[in-house]
């Protein structure tokens, strides 16, 4: 059994986030189950946000993968609840994303009050901690846009959730 | 701290075995009553008003980042309202399609304050700062619901809200404490926007009987006026004191903007039914 899983959760593990190539769905933690049954395959991932559209692209990377690894029939399943958090990048996937060029996500994610604290986030080209937050949005749901003062290189910051 | 996690198990402290695929939590779930379809309905709709109208904004809004803001929330919003409809329409059959672009203005259940013109930026930002509290008090809540599909899209949305929430405060204080121009539109569109406050903390008939499921509007005032306080003293401002309009959006009485905001939203898919691309 423990076997089984390991080969179609290594296939599934192959799949890539299409908008952020670097990391796998595996690194970036929304891949969360992966069953061999007798007549089938089931894969169960979690989208980052609620409206990200990677989520139709990955669905399809995942059937194509498994056909070409030689499954004849896919399940993908999506599951909402728990909701995903940037906690369960791993830390690979963490130096990957650095290594890229888009600051990491750092902190756990917990509640915060109303009024929101901003938190030092490294340069992830220089490794300055003199950054500043130019937008709290940025090309993708879980990015915001940040700026180096120290090298005067703008960045994308992974998003703590 | 991300350095306390064992290499060993990259999923921290989630446990993929213990996972059960509950048809519930797959999405393949279907609302038990009309009742709870219904409700369903009602915060679908409230979040699929905001979306299109916070879509709006995109190529317009007072600098490039914000487009990307108000764009990158309009999405979220669009995803609560996806799985929300979704789940709506399993009682009867419908897809979430057939539920956003095949009803008509009368059979839509959106409150009056989702349903308010973007107006200027300062009246965008009041509407933001009204709607993400309270969608954060209400989800928070709802996360804990009896109902396994409610509570799992609650509990999704509820951080992405908080996340809005925090975009509109830093923006209700900056137009606040910035320009004398700035602060008098801020304090002009808190009050265009306050008579649409209390429509969503109304108990309606539907509530009584979803005791559990729903989350009681009425319970969310408290924590919803604590944080507007806060906010709001942080830069002197007042809350305003204004006559509450008489809403009704959860039956099928609409603000006269609905139907137009419909029109532009539905006509392409009702000129081309079943159309892709």
């Amino acid at each position: 059994m423990v076997t089984t899983r390991s080969r179609a959760w290594a296939v599934a593990a192959t799949v890539h986030d299409p908008e952020v190539p670097v990391l796998t769905i595996e690194d970036l933690g929304i891949l969360r189950d992966v069953r061999e049954l007798e007549d089938r395959v089931e894969i169960v991932i979690t989208p980052t946000y609620s409206g990200c559209p990677a989520m139709d692209t990955i669905r399809q990377d995942l059937e194509l993968a498994f056909t070409e690894a030689g499954y004849d029939r896919v399940v993908v399943e999506t599951v909402l609840s728990p909701a995903w958090t940037t906690d369960w990048m791993t830390d690979e996937g963490k130096r990957k994303l650095e290594a890229y060029g888009i600051a990491p996500p750092r902190v756990s994610s917990e509640r915060r009050g109303p009024i929101p604290v901003a938190l030092g986030v490294r340069c992830p080209r220089c490794g300055s901690l003199d950054t500043r937050e130019v937008s709290r949005f940025g090309s993708t749901s879980c990015k915001a846009l940040f700026e180096c003062r120290a090298c005067l290189e703008p960045f994308d910051h992974f998003k703590v959730h | 701290m991300s350095a306390h996690t064992t290499e060993a198990d990259p999923h921290g402290d989630v446990t993929v075995d213990a996972l059960e695929l509950s048809a519930e939590l797959v999405g393949s779930g279907r609302a038990e009553s009309a009742d709870v379809a219904e409700y369903a309905l009602g915060l679908g709709d409230d979040a699929l008003i905001l979306a299109q109208q916070l879509g709006g904004w995109i190529a317009k809004a007072p600098e490039l980042e914000e487009d990307v803001a108000l764009g990158n929330i309009a999405l979220d919003l669009l995803g609560h309202a996806r799985s929300l409809l979704r789940y709506a329409g399993s009682h009867d059959g419908r897809s979430e399609d057939d539920l956003a672009y095949f009803r008509d203005e009368h059979e839509f259940r959106s409150q009056w304050l989702f349903e308010q013109p973007n107006g200027d930026f300062a009246h965008t930002i009041a509407r933001q700062l009204i709607a993400a509290t309270y969608l954060f008090e209400l989800y928070a809540r709802l996360s804990a619901s009896s109902d396994a599909t409610l509570a799992a899209i609650a509990a999704k949305s509820v951080k992405e809200v908080e996340y809005h929430r925090d975009h509109a405060v830093l923006w209700t204080l900056r137009l606040a404490g910035g320009t004398e121009e700035s602060r008098r539109r801020m304090i002009v569109a808190l009050g265009d926007m306050w008579p649409y406050v209390d429509e969503l903390f109304r108990d309606t008939g539907l509530i009584e009987r979803l005791e559990g499921v729903a989350v009681r509007p009425s319970t969310l005032r408290e924590p919803f006026d604590e944080v507007i306080r806060a906010v709001l003293s942080e830069e002197g401002l007042e809350v305003p004191t204004v006559q509450p309009s008489a809403g009704g959006g959860r039956d099928d009485a609409h603000f006269p903007t609905l139907g137009y905001l419909l029109a532009e939203m539905q006509v392409l898919a009702r000129q081309h039914p079943g159309a892709t691309w």
